[in-house]
């Protein structure tokens, strides 16, 4: 058996009479970057506040490097970091005050602060008010607080939310830093997948609470097969060449039609063949569709 | 154990730069300064009234008691429950607290004790600065008559009774500001309470004492047994108790509230 970092088995959640996250079965493989992927209100927030048993949820149904969450709650969060939504940061304290605050709920050395403030960039802001900060700077001090306990899992809920480019780089390169330099696991979520696309080696992405797929990078990328793009007004006569040639039209509309693309031998083929039986092909190209529509078209299979 | 002690000190360091901190000290130092400012100012009067070392003290320790015990203490007791939950709920912070490898209970009882400690912190400072201040004005105006009587026993007494009294109005505003993040719902509720408390005190209803914003004004009412000495009247009245175990079951009760309500 793999070892997973976090397991959900069968995870349902209800606000009331809401049901915020249906029959979850989350496998989040240590020492992965698992993008946690979901549109705005899917049940990423909820999920990670279960997983940090925030809320409650029935026993055996949630598993933190194995252990049942709810019977070894303090020996789970204590492996774990996390930045939940908006950083929760006392507004009346400096950001070192912050980070020495959390120092001594864990208790670690102070000076550990300090470090964590040049790792995230804020030591020239250390001494300011974190009420001052803005948007940025607090998203940076929420992930200090995060990594202070230099946590073995991570949970990051959208991280880089208000973050620059050069921000978004920063922590992206941090992450990677953290899982393969460090052995960290991370559990990552965000509305963008081309945010997560360039860092995360595993993905879940989760619609109306339901996790519509699970696997890796590379298992996401192969759902994206590039097809064939016909553009010709013959469209019903093209259909039957190409089915008397026994190649299969995956999606037609009044003016272009898609098969599987196999090489650009066949693709150039198919054009000879439809020209020859008299079919006009005003443009024929391959298309592959990003991840960015293969992450719509997921996510709208259960709207 | 260690947990609690951890929250503990915690929450001294959160809140050491704001109000509901600073305010368990300078209410003190404030009111009895002024309370002792006055008598200087008007030992010349107070000279020809020719008051007997007990009966100076009772005046100038029950000015200081009417205001603190009566009117201020009872806001400051709301204000500061209100606060020590307010830093939680204003900062979005109570998530991230229950996200620590912490204790729940622990975490709880260290916000409740913290608002405890607090109150200790400012009426031990009253008692002390009451009798410190006392015997600063004995030695400025050397005609005064406080040297001819000890207050410490009387004072002590006097002020456990009020921190023991105010127990039942801390827990009840505790768990409303635990309840509620905003600031209208507690504070309301206390000052209709608290209004209450003083009349139904004043005008000596005698279920008063059934009501935890009636203890500290009742508390500070002190009959006299006849031929006992002034200082052998009972910590431990009805009013007392009552307030005590308001705080106990307000205390547990609000363990339960924050267990069975979720993190949103």
């Amino acid at each position: 058996m793999r070892n997973l970092a976090i397991e959900t088995i069968g995870l349902t959640y209800k606000f009331g009479s809401q049901t915020v996250v249906k029959d979850l079965s989350l496998q989040v493989p240590q020492g992965s970057i698992y993008g946690f992927l979901g549109p705005n209100g899917a049940g990423k927030t909820t999920t990670i506040k279960i997983l940090l048993n925030l809320l409650k949820t029935p026993s055996d149904q949630v598993f933190i490097f194995g252990k049942e969450i709810n019977s070894n709650r303090i020996a789970s969060l204590k492996r774990m970091g996390s930045l939940v939504e908006q950083p929760a940061i006392y507004a009346h304290l400096t950001g070192k005050e912050n980070l020495v605050n959390r120092c001594m709920l864990l208790g670690i050395k102070k000076a550990k602060s300090a470090e964590m403030l040049s790792l995230v960039g804020l030591t020239d802001a250390a001494n300011k008010k974190a009420g001052q900060y803005s948007l940025g700077m607090k998203q940076r001090l929420g992930i200090a607080l995060a990594l202070i306990s230099d946590p073995e899992l991570l949970l990051l809920d959208e991280p880089t939310n208000g973050l620059d480019p050069n921000g978004i780089i920063e922590i992206r390169n941090l992450m990677i830093d953290l899982t393969t330099k460090h052995g960290k696991t991370i559990l990552v979520s965000s509305h963008l997948l081309a945010e997560i696309e360039k860092t995360a080696t595993h993905v879940g992405i989760i619609n109306k609470g339901e996790l519509l797929f699970q696997g890796t990078i590379g298992e996401l990328h192969d759902l994206s097969k590039p097809s064939v793009k016909i553009e010709t007004e013959q469209i019903q006569k093209a259909i039957t060449i190409l089915a008397t040639a026994g190649i299969e039209v995956i999606s037609k509309d009044e003016h272009q039609l898609s098969v599987a693309f196999n090489s650009k031998e066949e693709m150039g083929n198919i054009n000879a063949l439809l020209v020859q039986n008299g079919v006009t092909v005003f443009s024929i190209g391959k298309e592959r569709k990003d991840l960015e529509n293969l992450f719509l078209d997921i996510t709208s299979k259960n709207q | 154990m260690r947990s609690l002690y951890i929250s503990l000190t915690s929450e001294f360091y959160k809140s050491r730069k704001t109000l509901a901190f600073w305010a368990a000290i300078l209410l003190p130092v404030l009111i009895c300064g002024l309370v002792a400012f006055g008598f200087y100012s008007n030992s010349e009067k107070l000279l020809k009234l020719n008051y007997p070392g007990l009966a100076l003290w009772g005046q100038y320790s029950g000015a200081t008691l009417g205001i603190m015990g009566m009117l201020i203490l009872p806001f400051y007791v709301m204000f500061m429950a209100f606060s020590v939950n307010n830093i939680e709920h204003k900062n979005d912070t109570w998530k991230t607290l229950f996200a620590q490898p912490l204790n729940k209970f622990s975490i709880y009882a260290a916000k409740f004790l913290y608002a405890v400690l607090l109150l200790l912190i400012c009426l031990a400072l009253f008692a002390s600065l009451t009798i410190a201040f006392g015997y600063l004005l004995q030695v400025l105006v050397p005609k005064f008559t406080f040297k001819d009587y000890n207050p410490t026993v009387l004072l002590f007494k006097f002020y456990s009774k009020l921190f023991l009294a105010s127990l039942g109005i801390l827990s009840v505003q505790f768990v409303f500001s635990l309840i509620w993040s905003d600031f209208l719902k507690p504070m309301g509720i206390g000052f209709v309470g608290i209004i209450a408390g003083i009349i139904t005190a004043n005008v000596g209803w005698q279920y008063a004492y059934l009501i935890p914003y009636s203890d500290p004004t009742l508390a500070l009412k002190v009959t006299r047994v006849k031929g006992a000495k002034l200082e052998d009247f009972l910590i431990f009245s009805q009013e007392i108790w009552v307030s005590v175990i308001f705080a106990a079951v307000m205390f547990i009760l609000g363990y339960f509230i924050l267990l069975k309500r979720n993190i949103k």
